[in-house]
């Protein structure tokens, strides 16, 4: 290789050309019209006609948190109806439609909202939508389907039963949530879900799908007025206001130790921190210096004390979790038997001096360029992905310029600021789960 | 950086599958996506352009055409150990310079290996595009290797192996059915290696395995996105087109299978298991070792035998009976030998494996005997081939498909006449591709299964 290396010219050539790196932001090109329904209902708009499709994508308040005590995993069983019958045609007149028009069509739910999409070909979006139409006004919840949708989710709970993985999962939620909500299953129980009938289902529907709090992202071959006529096609049945069951804010427990005890070939570790909230001042502080910490793939002080200069782990990264009513930084990793003591010394050390000290200025201005950069590539890669994102941003209540102001945000973070974010953030006790072999039978690894 | 040692073959194949189409029946938007380009640099690059100016991005991939497949004998992982090995410094950029060139300006960039081949990618702004061509130019040859980034660096990909298979009974059933699948041909070595070889791989075999591999002529760059194919030529021919040409690989002809007369069975119980699952898996040829148009047949044959909720398998074990929680069949055509086709079931509850494994048997029999109807052929077709224009919406998928069909022995003009290709399958294909390669005494079934004395 050295021979290789004295006589090549590329590399001159390739050192040369990279002086002319230029590292100007992607500037997102995506112009949002935002489109007022003669109904009353509104969307946010990209208009393209590149490619001959339709991307939808809307989200009604009220996820998994809606389920009911006793009724657990209704919502996620309705959201895995919406396909199996609706209006006049039952579940297999309904996607035999479905198939003809071209169109696919999903629904899910998160803890805090139900997701619904469609993607279709433009010359077949009216029938495509007209099934969409019906799906969300008139869904049939007849019994044959419901029965047979919830003997799979049932099949996959009891599938589900042994794995130690779900198990850690369980426990890890139990220990930060308590009783509250985010800590149940999305699919429920077995019981629970025995215990759901038809009529569950339509209350349930006409609680969380109501025009109030449904926010809407159309991307592709449409224009405004089109779209306009579309959304009153859509939604335009629905109820006004949601029935939404009231879900309170919960900090997630932390300062404690929990232990599994699971023989596995690695242990893995999860740490929990307070988090920060989407609209608390302190969220871009807090977002550079958890990509300081640990979001960075492979540039953070985590991913290169643990995994590059030790080789201790595959991965390992921090993320701040930000639902509705909880916020958390969570730190995760897994490492062979043995080294699970060592590991979580070196995690707890890397946090310690984040802790302390702050990033310094070089990394916030390399956090800076990197997020700023990086919003077009992870969120505009596509109409489904611009979709999304014009969903999100609406949840997030943050204005239709808020792509173009991203960037001011993120500059306007002094490194004060950043550590301020650390402290507040990485001071506190951790939750720590380890789950894996015993310590006793830990040995040095291979 | 490497992901996706073994699940990038499914992936693939799920990208084929999408394939895209620039057919002219489709052209029919207003602003119609420019044309794919193809060239070669002096140097034997390989070069696709594939632009699409919605969004101001670029993703910018290399493709060398070697995988796991081609290792040699002993030193399974090697393939995947060394593409870890390329994001630690060359003689001209420190390690890590690269990723923060790369973090610097908001870019994304990563790699895989699969049995086939092994790429790299960035994400980035258009602007960055001659650079990031520079740093990856730079690292097809000017590596720079020590013993203790060697030792760091595979102690992360054992971690990376206990991480996806060695904590995971269906991973671990996975291995040991592809290794009975083939009985000669290397796909039947796990891509991520065996334990206790990856354990021994060292410096010499990871410069022994560059140095025959990484040439511009064994490459291709496929560029997707905000950018057109001359501003690519000119970028590519002042930074790939520097480095010399190497020798001349010989044709990649690995051992084939000899004729199989059995089936075998594989099994495994584990204490994690409630419900079981079986799948069977045939050995089937790829799109580039079939005759013409019987890859096409399987992939169609897939489609209606068990491609989503449409299917035979769903409606008849799910929907009409309740035979099953899950069933389906799956064909990998991306490869570039002999490859299988898969049908899998789990019951709904601790019971009923067998009677759903005759189900599914019966459901093959019935296509074998009776054949597909025309009605639910076309709307396999039409499925399959609308998903391209669905396709369309992702260049970095696009630049997958390319880069992944270029690298198994097909060419860009393969993927663009794919579509017609699966218009033209007919009925009698179908089934007589059923009949010639889902042969029952030719298969392997796998079984997971609860651990005895841990029954419900």
């Amino acid at each position: 290789m050295r021979n290789r290396l004295a006589s090549s010219a590329a590399a001159a050539a390739a050192l040369a050309f990279l002086m002319l790196i230029v590292s100007l932001p992607a500037q997102a090109e995506v112009r949002i019209q935002q489109v007022r329904s003669p109904g009353g209902i509104t969307a946010w708009l990209v208009e393209d006609y590149t490619v001959p499709i339709v991307a939808l994508r809307f989200a009604f308040a009220g996820g998994v948190s809606q389920d009911p005590p006793g009724k657990e995993g209704i919502v996620n069983l309705m959201t895995g109806l919406f396909d199996e019958g609706a209006g006049d045609l039952d579940s297999d007149a309904f996607q035999t439609r479905l198939d003809d028009a071209g169109a696919e069509m999903s629904f899910r739910a998160s803890r805090d909202n139900v997701y619904g999409s469609m993607r279709m070909l433009a010359d077949q979006r009216n029938e495509a939508l007209e099934l969409m139409r019906l799906a969300v006004t008139a869904p049939r919840f007849d019994q044959a389907p419901i029965d047979r949708i919830r003997s799979q989710i049932a099949a996959g709970i009891r599938a589900q039963e042994r794995d130690p993985e779900v198990e850690a999962g369980r426990r890890w939620l139990a220990a930060l949530y308590g009783d509250h909500p985010y800590a149940r299953p999305d699919e429920g129980t077995a019981q629970s879900l025995a215990a759901i009938t038809a009529d569950d289902l339509r209350v349930l529907h006409k609680a969380l799908f109501a025009r109030e709090q449904l926010e809407v992202a159309v991307v592709g071959a449409i224009d405004a007025k089109s779209l306009g006529a579309e959304l009153d096609r859509l939604f335009g049945a629905l109820p006004e206001k949601p029935a939404l069951r009231p879900v309170p804010d919960i900090a997630p427990k932390l300062a404690q130790r929990i232990d599994y005890e699971y023989a596995l070939p690695q242990t893995r570790l999860r740490l929990a921190y307070p988090g920060v909230a989407r609209n608390d001042p302190e969220f871009f502080p807090a977002v550079l210096m958890n990509h300081i910490l640990g979001d960075g793939t492979f540039t953070s002080r985590l991913f290169r004390e643990v995994r590059e200069k030790r080789g201790l782990t595959y991965g390992i990264s921090s993320s701040l979790v930000n639902y509705e009513h909880a916020n958390a930084l969570v730190i995760g990793t897994s490492t062979r038997a043995g080294k699970g003591g060592e590991t979580l010394g070196i995690i707890q050390d890397v946090v310690k001096g984040m802790a302390e000290d702050g990033p310094t200025e070089a990394e916030l201005a390399d956090a800076k360029k990197y997020l700023i950069g990086a919003y077009a590539i992870n969120n505009l890669n596509s109409s489904g992905s611009i979709a999304s994102t014009l969903v999100e941003l609406q949840l997030d209540e943050l204005g239709a310029d808020y792509i173009d102001r991203r960037a001011d945000y993120i500059n306007a973070v002094t490194l004060d600021q950043a550590r301020a974010a650390a402290r507040r953030l990485l001071g506190a006790e951790p939750a720590i789960m380890r789950f894996g072999p015993a310590e006793a039978e830990e040995k040095e690894g291979n | 950086m490497s992901l996706a040692a073994q699940p990038v073959r499914h992936l693939a194949t799920a990208l084929l599958l999408l394939l895209l189409s620039l057919a002219p029946a489709f052209a029919e938007a207003p602003r119609p996506q420019e044309r794919v380009e193809n060239f070669l640099l002096g140097n034997g690059m390989e070069v696709v352009v594939i632009p699409d100016h919605r969004a101001p991005i670029v993703t910018h991939m290399v493709w060398y055409k070697v995988g796991s497949a081609d290792e040699p004998p002993g030193k399974s992982g090697i393939a995947h150990f060394f593409e870890h090995l390329m994001f630690k410094g060359t003689t001209n950029h420190k390690p890590g310079e690269f990723d923060a060139a790369v973090a610097e300006i908001g870019g994304d960039q990563n790699a895989f290996t699969s049995y086939d081949y092994t790429a790299y990618f960035q994400t980035v702004a258009p602007d960055a595009l001659g650079g990031m061509m520079g740093l990856e130019a730079d690292r097809m040859r000017n590596l720079t290797l020590t013993d203790d980034v060697i030792a760091t660096e595979r102690d992360v990909v054992l971690e990376e192996r206990r991480s996806r298979i060695e904590g995971d009974p269906q991973s671990l059933l996975s291995e040991e059915v592809q290794a009975t699948l083939f009985q000669n041909h290397p796909y039947r070595v796990p891509v991520i290696g065996w334990m206790h070889e990856m354990e021994q791989l060292n410096r010499e075999d990871a410069v022994a395995f560059y140095d025959r591999y990484y040439t511009p002529n064994n490459a291709v760059l496929v560029v997707a996105g905000d950018v057109d194919a001359a501003t690519v030529k000119r970028l590519a021919e002042e930074t790939y087109g520097k480095v010399a040409r190497g020798p001349d690989l010989p044709p990649r002809l690995r051992p084939i299978e000899p004729e199989q007369n059995t089936s075998r069975t594989v099994t495994m119980a584990d204490p994690r298991v409630t419900i079981p699952g079986f799948a069977k898996y045939w050995l089937a040829p790829s799109y580039r070792t079939a005759e013409p148009g019987e890859a096409e047949a399987m992939d169609l044959l897939s489609e209606i035998l068990g491609g989503g909720t449409r299917s035979r398998l769903y409606q008849q074990l799910i929907v009409k009976s309740d035979l099953a929680a899950g069933t389906g069949a799956f064909y990998d055509g991306t490869a570039l030998d002999e490859t299988s086709f898969v049908v899998h079931g789990s019951p709904r509850g601790p019971d009923g494996l067998a009677k759903l494994e005759a189900a599914v048997d019966a459901e093959i029999v019935r296509i074998q005997r009776d054949g597909v109807s025309a009605d639910e052929l076309d709307r396999a077709k039409n499925r399959l081939v609308r998903s391209m224009i669905f396709a369309r919406d992702n260049p970095a998928g696009m630049a997958n498909m390319y880069g992944a069909a270029l690298t198994t022995g097909n060419t860009v003009e393969d993927v663009q006449q794919w579509p017609a290709r699966i218009e033209a399958v007919t009925a009698e294909q179908v089934k007589a591709a059923a009949l010639k390669y889902l042969k029952p005494d030719q298969s392997v079934t796998a079984y997971l299964l609860p651990a005895a004395g841990t029954s419900n």
